[in-house]
């Protein structure tokens, strides 16, 4: 600031003299103060226009000798896709495990229920002295059969059990994974700024055209809400869905 | 509500058309079949004589959206009670599934109850029609 007022100050008095050199008549020597004044002005454009390439220059070099830009493009955008397609593998991999398994229990569990039901009903009528000598000796051996066969079926489903939990493994992994990721792009969101930064110093405006291309794309579905990122145009539950419907006369 | 009605789910992930016919065999629905998008489910539905549909909305090749225009534009079809089941939640998207006639919408991550409460309203309903 102090400089642009020297500057101006120096200007004001050049003004002057050339105002008096006029009324005075003598106009070679106003000729000569007006060059002066037009020589300070492009000095100074000059001096501007010099730091700005200067700038430019320094941070192109910035940019491509420590070659970040180069190796997040190249190397670690690619590699982090490929991590991320194998967190769809993982996690695909561990539900139908675990559905496997939950489809081989659940006719276990309804078979042990049906059983259970049958030997109670046949229970109560011997408790009840309703049960003849023949029968009661026919449910011993229902019995029996039943005891070798749950034996067998608990094993099973325990076995699953088993298999359901050892299917959890995925959290590590993806876990682990999706925060590398999540690194990365806060990399990338970083000199991406610097990008944008060093655009606005060389006086690049974004294209206004391109501003909301984002919110009018509507061949782009939104998809699972987050929490904590929720929109004004998102409905939150399945009760606002239900509002939402009813209000329509569903 | 006939419980051994033919059931077709439509969705572009297979654990979850496991998760939804599991689902509805515990509703005593058993008689169920699946296809991963509007495209193979169309003909199925075409020849299949499905009573009712569960599908997905956002799926590659055909979306559920476009699944139940087509059911909707064809006269065989265009009585078939369709429920949605999807992580779409933008209101104007369950306008547009409303206006489209759709006869039930679920956002995920959803529950058995809800799945039930939502087949038993549409049965309910195309009941009372009748």
């Amino acid at each position: 600031m102090s400089e642009n007022n020297h500057v101006n100050e120096q200007e004001l008095a050049l003004a002057k003299e050339y105002v008096s050199m006029l009324e005075s008549g003598n106009a070679e020597a106003a000729d000569n103060i007006l060059a002066e004044i037009t020589d300070m002005r492009e000095s100074q454009l000059f001096n501007e226009l010099g730091r700005l390439t200067r700038d430019f220059h320094e941070t192109l070099n910035s940019f491509s000798s420590d070659d970040r830009f180069e190796t997040l493009a190249k190397d670690d955008i690619p590699d982090a896709r490929e991590r991320l397609n194998f967190v769809i593998t993982k996690t695909s991999e561990a539900a139908h495990k675990t559905l496997n398994s939950v489809e081989e229990s659940l006719p276990l569990c309804e078979a042990l229920e049906d059983t259970l039901k049958k030997l109670d009903e046949e229970w109560e009528k011997f408790l009840s002295k309703e049960m003849k000598p023949q029968e009661f000796r026919e449910l011993s051996i229902v019995i029996k059969e039943f005891f070798n066969a749950s034996g067998g079926d608990v094993k099973a489903m325990r076995g699953n059990l088993n298999d359901i939990l050892m299917a959890q493994d995925f959290q590590d992994i993806t876990g682990q994974i999706i925060t590398k990721v999540i690194t990365l792009v806060s990399e990338v969101e970083t000199s991406l700024v610097e990008l944008v930064k060093l655009g606005s110093k060389l006086g690049m405006k974004p294209d206004s055209s391109e501003k909301n291309k984002k919110a009018e794309d509507k061949d782009v579905l939104a998809g699972p809400q987050v929490p904590g990122l929720e929109s004004e145009t998102i409905v939150a539950t399945q009760d606002d869905v239900d509002d939402l419907l009813s209000s329509l006369g569903f | 509500m006939n419980k051994d009605m033919k059931i077709l789910v439509v969705d572009d992930f297979s654990t979850m058309r496991r998760i939804i016919k599991n689902l509805l065999r515990d509703l005593g629905f058993t008689n169920t079949s699946d296809a991963d998008d509007g495209q193979t489910a169309l003909p199925m539905l075409k020849s299949g004589s499905y009573d009712f549909l569960v599908t997905d909305w956002n799926m590659p090749g055909m979306t559920g959206i476009d699944l139940l225009k087509a059911v909707r534009a064809d006269p065989d079809l265009a009585s078939l009670p369709v429920l949605m089941v999807t992580a779409e939640q933008k209101k104007e998207q369950i306008v547009e599934a409303a206006q489209a006639g759709v006869n039930g919408y679920i956002v995920k991550p959803f529950t058995a109850v809800t799945l039930k409460e939502k087949i038993d309203k549409i049965f309910e309903r195309i009941d009372a029609a009748k």
